[in-house]
């Protein structure tokens, strides 16, 4: 009621330049006055600059032909294809590592994170050195670091490390393994594999639901990951069990057949998740001992083992403080791949930064990269915000 | 029952020796479970084994002198290069003889910072400490400084300017006010002058030593300027950023809210190359900025929009009372700012800031990718000669316990000023 009188009383009549909102306004306006000069002379220095040295502008050199190597890509492309398609193949290459780099630096922080609360006085200090040595040196000096110790010590490919009996090869060149001949069963497998991470999330939501009614547990993990793989396994036999294998052989220099995973790749994720993995063990860690200590002594007092106390009880309540933290080390697993230019993965950086050396347009390629690099910033962002929103404390 | 116990006294028991000492330790936090025994069996033998073979190869069996990587090889890690490079390392490409300019550069730093680091020394004469440290710093790594007059008497306005609204009249004798008022009152007159051109172009020239310039600057001394002014510039914009981010002023949190996501959106090598080939694009045709300072100018740009984030944090943590009892007592936005809000949003945020402050000083690394040789590249430089090449674990395990040692040092000086700061709140 009392704020309903305040907005209602007349307001007191003031001179201009002591009224706060045109203030407000005026202050406003100058502030953007001066913003709107700097960007105007910016531009139009650059417009200058742009005609005087007789660059071109727009973005027609997309479609060009890039007439450069790309060393890793998941996608057809050759040097005879656009730069469109070299600045695609880069990005790609950048969603892959990150999205592999996100999940394994959850996946072995969290490990860490909870290694450091163990009982376990030994294993609690390793973890806490092995964060300490990792999140205290520059992730770009792991990077060099992983990649020469890949490319100088291990042997050339006519002296590879061969291993189970010649079927896996490492040398300085990647890691060389067998993967199965192309088969039209393999879409289908990879149908079913969808059928099945279905329906093991079904089986786990029927599994807990039994449980909440009646109380009768159901092995719903194991169970989930027999279905999820089970399903490819049938249509694999169904279809003959096509088991022809390309093996890798040395052929002339190198190893022909068979996959290769590239030391710079290897080097690029294994620095990226090393690296990440210890904040993220400290936000875990920090998420746990954030819960109040009944918690835990409530959880082992109904009978529940150390691993149901943390998977049921601890951990889901963590969660509520881990995700916003979290959320700002995806992001940076996201940004910090960029790093990949330093050792020569051909991640976005690194296509744009040829792109621009080659087209001397800066400013488009610039703004590719931002565009690119902010949109998966905000997706991210956006997921974590959904996903924070879910667990979140549901209160009246 | 031979030896009698007197009535009315118990016998004093040892406790069971399981229970207590280095036995009862061990029980408890190594062997307190079957599966926690083997734990600790597999992991000590793991340890064992890893830092013995860590040991014979950096210890051991490592040479540590020699003329060239031939010496090294058939041995252990090859220190010799770490002995014959680590001019090399520490201060890079920096003329040979004059080295010690940097080496006292670094020590004016890292004395600057530790001063800082102390409570003691959070009023008016940390500004006295930056300002002489600052001098020394680039006056030893410059070799010669120019000031131009126009650039003494702006100082002169700034400072007079800011002492009239910080020292007003509420808190300061007439005289000192005054003072400012003077101080004021020339660097305007005097700008006045040199702008109509009655005042000459005349710089003040400190020339004690032969000029380096910035292209020839390398290792730590470079690493330390970037990530410690990086940081210094960039805090006073990092507030003012986060002040109009919480703003009521539509137009100015939308200009704040907008630059700060689009800078912690991208990556800073994004930055930094627009830095290297964009900047020049910007400017008007001709001018030419040197290499370094568009480094730094990226990591300012940069680094502001991150601070301005965890401000922000320290804005929201205040309760809204404090902002009502201000605008209450009638101050009005700087003086609420200035004298209520900011001081005690600063202080909630100074752990995180020096978090910050590690994150850029390793991240200051990411100038190797525009060619500037900081710490990082100038390890990097240390491979290139073809007489120690082929070991470089060596020279990255050195450089990583450089880094090691600054970062370490400064997290744990962190952790436990978030413990002192607190004090006054736990009970």
């Amino acid at each position: 009621m009392a704020v309903e009188t305040l907005g209602a009383a007349p307001r007191v009549r003031v001179a201009p330049w002591n009224d706060p909102v045109v203030r407000g306004w005026a202050f406003q306006i100058v502030v953007v006055g001066l913003v709107g000069l700097l960007v105007w002379f910016l531009v139009s220095n650059t417009i200058d600059n742009l005609t005087n040295q007789k660059i071109a502008t727009g973005f027609s050199y997309l479609n060009r032909e890039a007439g450069f190597e790309i060393g890793d890509s998941m996608i057809a492309y050759s040097p005879a294809s656009t730069y469109s398609r070299a600045i695609l193949v880069g990005g790609l290459n950048t969603l892959k590592v990150a999205i592999l780099g996100i999940i394994l630096a959850t996946t072995f922080g969290t490990l860490l994170g909870v290694g450091r609360l163990s009982p376990n006085w030994l294993l609690a200090k390793i973890c806490e050195w092995y964060v300490e040595i990792f999140r205290n040196v520059p992730l770009l000096l792991w990077l060099f670091l992983i990649y020469k110790v890949i490319s100088e010590a291990f042997p050339g490919p006519k002296q590879a490390i061969s291993m189970f009996f010649g079927s896996l090869f490492l040398s300085n060149r990647g890691l060389y393994f067998p993967v199965p001949v192309a088969d039209p069963s393999h879409k289908w497998m990879g149908v079913g594999l969808l059928v099945g991470i279905a329906g093991a999330v079904a089986l786990h939501r029927w599994a807990k639901k039994r449980q909440e009614a009646t109380g009768q547990p159901f092995p719903s993990i194991w169970a989930g990951f027999g279905v999820a793989l089970g399903v490819p396994f049938v249509i694999w036999l169904l279809s003959g069990a096509p088991h022809h294998m390309s093996w890798p052989a040395l052929k002339g220099f190198n190893f022909e057949g068979g996959i290769v995973i590239q030391p710079e790749f290897t080097a690029l994720l294994l620095g990226l998740v090393l690296y990440t993995s210890a904040f993220v063990a400290e936000i875990v860690r920090s998420g746990i001992l954030a819960l109040h200590k009944g918690q835990s002594e409530a959880a082992m007092a109904i009978g529940l083992s150390r691993g149901q106390v943390m998977r049921l009880v601890l951990l889901p309540q963590a969660m509520r403080v881990i995700v916003p933290p979290m959320t700002s080390q995806y992001l940076n697993i996201t940004k910090d791949s960029s790093l990949a230019i330093a050792i020569g993965y051909p991640d976005l950086v690194a296509s744009i930064n040829v792109t621009i050396n080659q087209t001397g347009q800066a400013i488009e390629n610039i703004l590719i990269v931002m565009a690119a690099y902010l949109s998966v910033s905000l997706s991210i962002s956006a997921f974590m915000n959904w996903y924070n929103k879910r667990i979140a404390l549901r209160e009246r | 029952m031979t030896d009698a116990v007197p009535v009315g006294e118990r016998r004093q028991l040892a406790p069971p020796v399981l229970e207590t000492g280095a036995l009862g330790w061990m029980r408890k936090s190594l062997f307190s479970s079957w599966g926690n025994g083997i734990t600790t069996v597999v992991l000590a033998a793991a340890v064992l084994w890893l830092l013995s073979w860590f040991l014979n190869w950096a210890v051991f069996t490592a040479v540590w002198t020699g003329e060239s990587g031939q010496a090294c090889l058939g041995h252990g890690a090859c220190w010799a290069l770490i002995h014959e490079k680590y001019r090399l390392i520490f201060f890079g490409t920096f003329p040979y003889a004059q080295q010690w300019r940097p080496l006292f550069a670094v020590i004016t730093m890292i004395a600057m910072l530790i001063l800082s680091s102390d409570r003691r020394m959070w009023n008016s004469r940390l500004i006295l400490i930056w300002g002489i440290g600052s001098f020394v710093t680039f006056l030893l790594m410059f070799g010669q400084i120019h000031i131009p007059l126009s650039l003494m008497l702006f100082v002169a306005l700034a400072a007079g300017g800011l002492g009239m609204i910080l020292r007003n009249a509420a808190v300061a004798q007439p005289v000192e006010i005054n003072g400012w008022r003077a101080l004021a009152a020339i660097g305007a007159a005097g700008l006045a002058l040199r702008i109509a051109g009655v005042l000459p172009a005349w710089s003040l020239a400190i020339a004690p030593f032969s000029y380096v310039e910035t292209g020839l600057w390398g290792g730590l001394p470079v690493t330390l300027v970037l990530a410690t002014y990086g940081l210094a510039f960039a805090f006073p914009y990092g507030v003012l950023l986060a002040l109009g981010r919480r703003s009521n002023l539509p137009l100015i949190k939308g200009l704040c809210v907008g630059f700060i996501e689009l800078i912690r959106g991208v990556p800073l090598i994004s930055l930094l190359i627009m830095a290297s080939v964009m900047l020049p694009l910007f400017l008007p045709s001709g001018t030419t900025i040197d290499k370094f300072l568009r480094a730094q100018v990226a990591i300012i740009l940069f680094a502001g929009a991150y601070i301005a984030e965890i401000i922000r944090g320290g804005l929201q943590s205040l309760p809204k009372g404090q902002f009502e009892a201000a605008d209450a007592m009638g101050f009005n936005y700087v003086q609420k700012t200035l004298f209520i809000i900011l001081p005690q949003a600063l202080r909630v945020v100074i752990p995180p800031l020096i978090n910050t402050f590690i994150g850029f000083f390793k991240g200051t690394s990411l100038v190797l990718i525009i060619g500037i040789f900081d710490f990082l590249n100038t390890a990097n430089q240390a491979l290139v000669d073809p007489l120690w090449a082929g070991f470089p674990g060596e020279v990255y395990l050195f450089a990583a316990f450089v880094y090691f040692c600054f970062c370490f040092s400064m997290s744990r000086y962190s952790k436990y000023l978030e413990v002192e700061l607190n004090k006054g709140t736990r009970r």
